[in-house]
């Protein structure tokens, strides 16, 4: 660290020596949360080298075997291996796209309203699910979707079978993406909200003079100002395509639907924490962590160019 | 705007009027139901009968609740947690951020401390090692196991390092000729007028910590350590331990679904009561965070 420091020093000015007396406060300053990082984020990431290890606690790290790739070949030539990573593609790119598209649909008809009373009073209750915790809306998604409950009702109205949609391969994924839109859309809809109040009023007067109708107006000036947002917000949730929501999935899933449901996430911490075969489990987390990383690096780099913002 | 009272146009905001209130209401019922189930008579909710409005209405639940040892041990957990944990963030948050919101002319290794916040931001080693590396620490059925790996909360740092950017430097400059040392220009300086992004920061840690039940349930053994939502977790129903549908059938259906509902319900009451706080200052750190370095 003394090196970068000392180069960092030279590039940016020259040849000041030693530290200032603020400095030194700063770095005391950041000591504290350093030693966090260095215990909970840092020495972890070495832990994770026991994805290529055949890990016995009691060796620990350093007395366990290396193994090279075999946990990795080990993986790949299970079945449910390879299945967890396709569920959490298909799942979280369904995500992906309801997410941009449901809560741009709620600002954009949300903001015709033009009465503040009810505006600020749709957007209370939206914002509201947010806030909740997965635990909590389990048991309400659950009641939701149980045989006696409302969207069974409507089933059987229109004369068809009641459905065990949690316990259903054909439905549980449309369960988990369209909750998570239900649970998200209120709060990812602010960022567009925003956009909108950003748009010069003047625009419309035009087009209402021009003779263009509300839909009109809608789609050739509210839809275009908002896209910058919208393709940096896809581009920001792309680094996001292997988190599939482990809290929600792991509070709705049981094992009748693992085969779609089972994500990375989740089959790390049943095959690591349940089944204790640590080094397997390293090895996914490990392969997650790294294809994440580069895909935040990519996506945030392709934000910077399409909208002149990342997020860092 | 001028109104056309066409009936494209009435028919347009009949629309969008419908769809904007189908959607909230569609936030708002499944919650209502819930307390109505927590209020209902056990019969009437296994018949299946509770919809918006309870039916037998009674609160012996709730009495039952009172009487109920380990869920206020839990709720006990969760607010010491709530409290420590806000604590222990709100100082990384802000000792980290007011060095890190200096330019590098001024702070000439910010690059690289930014690097490594910006590394441990993206990049984890996954929760198999960190759990060996909690064990190791002895930390493991300690309160301290639930605060302090997440103890420096990269993302509200970032926040409030855009926030103290910007913050008048001349305000700064000013103390600073007036001797303050570092320490005072922070606390007289910028955490005044800092308020609405430390009240922002305050508002995320606080339901960061109520809300998780992951960290307990990975690090907590015994159940009576268990802080609330992990409790809450384990006992509606660990669907993880039912193999067939049948059961999932029963289970769903079985009658402490009313008392279920009230311990959910109640668990909920100390977000609701700072939910004007957490709606007010949400979009505010949602702006801010908007800004970007």
């Amino acid at each position: 660290m003394k090196a970068a420091q000392t180069k960092n020093v030279s590039a940016v000015k020259a040849k000041r020596q030693g530290l200032t007396r603020e400095e030194k406060t700063f770095h005391l300053m950041l000591l504290p949360g350093m030693i966090i990082l260095l215990l909970f984020v840092f020495i972890p990431l070495v832990g994770s080298l026991m994805a290529f290890q055949n890990y016995v606690p009691a060796k620990g790290l350093l007395g366990s075997k290396w193994v090279g790739l075999e946990n990795y070949k080990f993986i790949f030539s299970l079945p449910d291996g390879r299945q967890v990573f396709v569920n959490t593609l298909v799942i979280a790119f369904a995500k992906l796209v309801m997410n941009i598209f449901v809560p741009v649909t709620f600002a954009i008809l949300l903001n015709e309203i033009t009465a503040k009373v009810f505006k600020r009073t749709f957007q209370t209750i939206v914002y509201l699910p947010h806030f909740l915790s997965w635990v909590v809306l389990a048991t309400v998604v659950t009641n939701m979707f149980s045989l006696e409950g409302p969207f069974n009702a409507v089933v059987t109205m229109f004369g068809g079978e009641p459905i065990q949609f949690l316990a259903s391969n054909s439905w549980f994924r449309k369960v988990i993406v369209g909750t998570d839109v239900w649970k998200e859309f209120g709060y990812n809809s602010v960022v567009y909200l925003a956009a909108l109040t950003g748009i010069d009023p003047g625009l419309y007067e035009a087009a209402n003079i021009d003779g263009a109708n509300r839909f009109k107006q809608i789609w050739h000036i509210t839809v275009p100002a908002l896209l910058p947002t919208v393709v940096l917000m896809t581009a920001l949730n792309l680094g996001n395509i292997l988190n599939a929501g482990f809290d929600q999935i792991f509070n709705l899933y049981n094992p009748i639907v693992y085969e779609t449901a089972d994500i990375i996430d989740t089959y790390v911490y049943r095959i690591g924490m349940v089944e204790r075969q640590y080094s397997i489990g390293a090895a996914v987390g490990l392969l997650k962590s790294v294809i994440s990383f580069a895909l935040i690096l990519g996506a945030n780099k392709c934000a910077k160019k399409a909208t002149g913002s990342g997020i860092f | 705007m001028k109104k056309k009272m066409s009936a494209g146009y009435l028919i347009s905001r009949v629309i969008i009027w419908a769809v904007v209130i189908l959607l909230t209401l569609s936030c708002l019922l499944p919650l209502i139901n819930m307390v109505a189930i927590s209020l209902s008579g056990s019969d009437a909710v296994a018949a299946n009968e509770v919809g918006l409005l309870p039916k037998d209405f009674n609160v012996s639940t709730y009495k039952k609740l009172l009487g109920d040892a380990q869920f206020w041990k839990s709720f006990l957990i969760s607010v010491e947690r709530v409290v420590l944990g806000t604590a222990i963030n709100m100082i990384f948050t802000i000792s980290m951020a007011y060095p890190l919101s200096k330019s590098r002319l001024r702070f000439r290794a910010r690059e690289v401390y930014m690097r490594i916040v910006i590394f441990a931001m993206l990049f984890s080693g996954g929760i198999i090692p960190l759990f060996m590396v909690v064990s190791k620490l002895h930390l493991v059925n300690t309160i301290w196991s639930l605060v302090l790996p997440g103890a420096v909360p990269v993302f509200n740092v970032i926040l409030l390092i855009n926030f103290f950017k910007g913050v008048p430097e001349s305000l700064d400059e000013a103390a600073r000729i007036d001797g303050a040392s570092p320490l005072e220009i922070l606390i007289k300086v910028y955490l005044p007028v800092s308020l609405p992004a430390l009240a922002t920061v305050v508002l995320f840690a606080l339901v960061n910590h109520w809300n998780d039940y992951f960290s307990g349930l990975l690090y907590m053994s015994k159940a009576e350590m268990y802080p609330l939502q992990t409790y809450i977790q384990q006992l509606t129903v660990d669907l993880t331990q039912i193999t067939d549908a049948n059961q999932l059938k029963q289970l769903a259906s079985m009658n402490n679904r009313t008392f279920n509902a009230t311990k959910i319900v109640v668990s909920t009451i100390p977000l609701l009561i700072i939910y004007p706080f957490l709606q007010k200052y949400f979009v505010t750190g949602m702006v801010i965070g908007a800004v970007k370095e």
